[in-house]
């Protein structure tokens, strides 16, 4: 499994690089403007529009260069949102009395059970469908998961006896946290972290698709998807190309996130 | 079982009695009781002198763990200590953690039993040496690394171990390196709670005339945990047997292995002699 294991490490680092090469080239390049419709609607591939144009008239291309950008602001935001939160309310529930552990531990489990989409549109209510909004409602979703494997994790590091041996020694808890509780439970959380990054990528398209993401004109790949609906037989490259974008950029994190647990250390005791 | 919390419900400190000098820890009606109750050690009374060794032997579940943990101020939670354990003048019961930081690794350090996780599996040796060697002598940089290397080389270890990751080297070695962390506070006394039972019989050999020499070496007190009687009171001065969380007999280690007079420290003597028999009738 080893060999196969750095293999897609490679190989997802591959396609998550081409997909955040493109979203690096459309900060300072772009075929079209976005709202450049001159092109003329639903223009088949070749010729001056390389993938074509939407029914507005606009650049496919373009349109998906800028959906790069917002899968991956979108997944690196709502990782950093729910991995920071996460892991704090995890070894807070780790450390706590038993009371309040289970009080939080209970609390997450609600969190958990709510649906995201649910508390997406929760989130669209109260503030506006925005990019924010999207980070928002997928960090918090995600954070109740984070928080409850960081919780399973401190406790399991706590019970060792080289926590006992460093109390021993004199070391106060912040060190004892710096030094031996985050650095043994980072490569199992990375791990976890990075299938999330996938996860909040499927999930902002999601809520795109259904509108509760970024609005026009910006082109998240979830309402290119919608947007693509209704002239799918007419015109198959508008709802096919983010598509296979969508399923680059995922599996690309699945597979840097399998290598990354091969190489985990730990694993191979 | 979870893991040690940062606050452990305690009474108040108890009033300051300052310690007789004589004793460095002195255990007066010690008494470890669960939340419902259920007194898990009761009324555990024993001193320790400066230098002094004491056995603490009993059986699997007869609180001699227990009473390591309590007089490191190291409970389990959901556990709660009462009467008095003053190390070096310092009450530990219902003492708070900073108080008990300062006594811990200065006053008193520990080896346990397990070696496979008595060291962090992702620290190289030498790091976790390092730690408790500079905060308790201050040591920086050359002089810090120098002063690893005399550690390990205290507890007979290659030099090259302080770069190796625990698991790359041997449970023997694991358990020296678990040593060499402890002595390396330079504590007035060391508590060694079943520090070979993990180990295979050779080992354990080595690793017990190992914590034997060195303790003598610096003339530090012992408290040395463990249920073969044969092996603890080899090194102790006295001999403490606790039975279901009682202190049934204390007295100096030779008088107690010749003459037992509770029934169950009889009980172990004969079983311990029962295994010499039978040694000696398989290889006369």
């Amino acid at each position: 499994m080893r060999g196969l294991g750095s293999k897609g490490l490679a190989a997802g680092c591959v396609l998550v690089g081409v997909v955040l090469g493109v979203a690096v080239v459309s900060l300072v390049w772009l075929p079209y403007d976005p709202a450049d419709t001159s092109g003329g609607r639903l223009v088949p591939p070749g010729g001056e529009h390389l993938l074509g144009t939407d029914k507005l008239g606009r650049d496919l291309l373009t349109q998906l260069m800028i959906g790069a950008r917002i899968a991956l602001v979108a997944g690196g935001g709502s990782v950093l949102l729910g991995g920071v939160l996460g892991v704090l309310a995890g070894l807070a529930a780790g450390f706590a009395t038993r009371w309040l552990d289970d009080a939080l531990a209970a609390a997450l489990d609600a969190l958990i059970a709510f649906p995201t989409l649910l508390l997406a549109m929760l989130v669209v209510a109260v503030r506006q469908a925005s990019l924010g909004s999207a980070v928002l409602a997928i960090g918090l979703a995600m954070s109740a998961v984070v928080a409850r494997l960081t919780r399973i994790l401190v406790k399991r590091v706590l019970a060792q006896d080289y926590i006992t041996a460093a109390r021993t020694s004199g070391s106060s808890w912040p060190r004892i946290i710096a030094e031996h509780v985050l650095p043994n439970i980072w490569p199992t959380l990375l791990v976890n972290l990075a299938l999330q990054l996938g996860l909040a990528v499927l999930a902002e398209a999601s809520l795109s698709y259904l509108g509760l993401g970024p609005p026009p004109p910006n082109a998240s790949w979830g309402r290119l998807l919608h947007e693509a609906q209704a002239t799918v037989l007419t015109a198959p490259v508008g709802a096919i190309a983010p598509g296979v974008l969508l399923v680059v950029l995922v599996v690309g994190v699945n597979l840097v996130a399998d290598g990354l647990r091969d190489l985990a250390p730990g694993r191979s005791r | 079982m979870t893991g040690e919390k940062p606050m452990v419900p305690d009474r108040s400190p108890a009033p300051g009695i300052p310690a007789e000098p004589a004793a460095l820890l002195d255990v007066d009606g010690l008494s470890v009781r669960r939340a419902d109750g259920h007194e898990l050690l009761r009324g555990v009374s024993f001193t320790l002198a400066p230098g002094e060794r004491l056995g603490l032997i009993g059986e699997s579940g007869s609180g001699k763990s227990l009473t390591a943990l309590a007089v490191l101020g190291l409970l389990p939670a959901g556990l709660s200590a009462h009467g008095s354990v003053l190390l070096a003048g310092t009450q530990i019961v219902g003492a708070r953690d900073r108080r008990l930081d300062r006594v811990r690794g200065r006053t008193v350090s520990a080896v346990f039993q397990e070696p496979l996780t008595a060291l962090d599996p992702l620290m190289r040796i030498g790091r976790q040496l390092a730690g408790p060697i500079r905060r308790r002598r201050g040591l920086r940089g050359a002089a810090l690394r120098a002063a690893v290397s005399t550690a390990l080389d205290e507890v007979r270890l290659p030099e090259r171990v302080a770069g190796a990751y625990p698991h790359e080297i041997s449970g023997g070695q694991r358990q020296r390196a678990a040593l060499a962390m402890a002595l390396a506070c330079e504590p007035d006394l060391l508590i060694a709670d079943e520090p070979t039972t993990a180990l295979d019989v050779t080992v354990q050999a080595e690793v017990l005339a190992l914590l034997n020499g060195l303790v003598s070496g610096r003339s530090m007190a012992l408290l040395l945990i463990g249920h073969d009687l044969a092996v603890v009171a080899d090194v102790t001065d006295r001999l403490a047997v606790l039975e279901r969380g009682s202190l049934v007999e204390t007295g100096r280690a030779e008088d107690i292995v010749r003459e037992p007079r509770h029934p169950y420290t009889r009980a172990l003597v004969e079983s311990a002699e029962a295994f010499e028999a039978e040694f000696d009738r398989l290889a006369p």
